[in-house]
């Protein structure tokens, strides 16, 4: 409980101290002006995506591997988190591409790939739904999770060689696509602030997938006694 | 037993279990043509526009087509209790896996083999001079559907709602497919008629991975 509440705080500073980074102390876009500071919160977020994804990843190889429910819990937490992220990030995009494309939405390389990611763990979170038996469940979703993660990368270079429109990385862009080190310098502690509230979540929401699952053990081993103790009543009361 | 044989032994029982009635080809196919049809009425399409949006029209019919015939594939082994049989069987779940990809490959190659030429003709396109790169771009597509479609029929079989299920999981994983082939066969149409190698590549490379990763994870799928 205690590594809990440290979390949480060491999160909330860094996300107060990243947003007043990028909102004060950033410097000023040169064409997009204040509509650039966007990007603190729209790359981060993806940044905390791909890490929630890639745990998921991990997690079904780790259930599949060990058989230990809890990486099931951790696999379907972080799938979670990761389509919360997705729909964030996929937001944000489209606030900024309003006022700096004139247009919500664009069938970009970047947008489409984002768009089926999306998709496809939204199909992963309604299969565990249609699924009944735990550990069925568990085994057949970090099949199709893994799937899921494996096309990822098939389903961004088909779209890649479409003509991209999204903004060429500026990070790893190339040599002429240098990005300000004080804009650099905000971004960084942006991308470590997201992680962390993304650990925050996810720490929490395997928390409340744990405790899912001791009531659902509770439930049936006092429906079982019910059921035992009801039999010699009837009997009675005939 | 070898992997390859069981397999083939899992493929003619198949194969003899469908050639007995016919259902899973003549419904893809009935409904592969009704895709195609409802498409002239909904687009219109001018001759210059038929030989644009055709390879996207006829994938996409193959995609759903797919979905639809790949949903039986385990379902009916479920529905006979005869999952059951192939997991007692002494031989290894791949094996299984295997034959049933086999099995729908052919189901639906035979399917695009009559599909084909009826779009051709009526939204003529001329594929004669084509014909040979075609059918690789064919077998490449092919072999993703059916490879990502026969394992998700497998993970669908135990879920209530299966039929609306595989067509929801399988669809978005199709997707750098579907790019891939429409593009490479829509470079196939054009006047000069080019090979798309940067779009082989992925279909080759979606082909190779996901066959690895239902290799490595054929065990899961049949376990009980």
């Amino acid at each position: 409980m205690k590594g809990r509440l440290w979390l949480s705080v060491l999160a909330a500073a860094l996300i107060i101290a990243g947003g007043y980074a990028a909102l004060f102390i950033a410097p000023d876009e040169r064409t997009m002006h204040q509509l650039q500071r966007v990007f603190y919160v729209h790359v981060p977020i993806w940044a905390a995506m791909f890490s929630a994804l890639t745990i998921a990843f991990i997690a079904d190889i780790g259930w599949l591997w060990t058989r230990k429910l809890h990486w099931d819990w951790l696999a379907v937490s972080a799938v979670e988190v990761g389509v919360v992220s997705c729909t964030a990030g996929l937001a944000t995009g489209m606030l900024w591409g309003r006022p700096a494309w004139g247009i919500w939405w664009t069938w970009d390389a970047k947008l489409t790939s984002a768009f089926v990611l999306w998709l496809l763990y939204v199909s992963y979170l309604l299969l565990r739904g249609l699924l009944e038996d735990p550990q069925r469940r568990a085994t057949l979703s970090a099949v199709f999770g893994i799937f899921a993660f494996l096309d990822a990368p098939l389903v961004y270079s088909a779209n890649r060689l479409f003509r991209t429109q999204h903004p060429a990385p500026v990070i790893f862009g190339g040599p002429n696509s240098k990005l300000d080190p004080t804009m650099a310098k905000a971004l960084v502690l942006c991308i470590i602030a997201f992680v962390a509230m993304m650990a925050v979540i996810l720490r929490d929401r395997v928390r409340l997938e744990r405790m899912r699952h001791e009531l659902e053990e509770l439930r049936e081993e006092s429906e079982m006694q019910t059921a035992a103790a009801e039999v010699p009543v009837r009997g009675e009361s005939k | 037993m070898t992997a390859a044989r069981a397999a083939t032994i899992l493929l003619r029982k198949e194969l003899r279990l469908e050639f007995r009635r016919r259902e899973l080809l003549t419904t893809t196919i009935v409904f592969g043509l009704i895709v195609v049809v409802l498409f002239s009425f909904a687009l219109n399409p001018t001759p210059e526009e038929s030989r644009r949006y055709g390879p996207g029209l006829l994938w996409i019919a193959f995609l759903f087509a797919g979905s639809l015939m790949l949903n039986p594939s385990f379902a009916r082994e479920q529905a006979n209790d005869t999952l059951d049989a192939l997991r007692m069987a002494p031989i290894s779940s791949f094996a299984v896996l295997l034959g049933k990809m086999a099995a729908n490959f052919v189901f639906l190659a035979l399917a695009e083999v009559i599909l084909v030429p009826a779009f051709a003709v009526l939204y003529n396109v001329s594929l004669a001079r084509v014909a040979g790169r075609l059918i690789l771009v064919l077998a490449l597509g092919t072999g993703g559907i059916v490879i990502a479609g026969t394992v998700f029929s497998a993970i669908s079989a135990h879920a209530r709602m299966r039929e609306l299920l595989l067509p929801l999981l399988l669809l978005p994983v199709l997707a750098p497919l579907l790019i891939a082939a429409v593009e490479a066969t829509a470079l196939l149409l054009t006047p000069e008629p080019s090979f798309g190698g940067s779009w082989l590549t992925i279909l080759i490379a979606f082909d190779v991975v996901f066959f690895t990763a239902s290799w490595l994870l054929a065990d899961f799928l049949t376990e009980e």
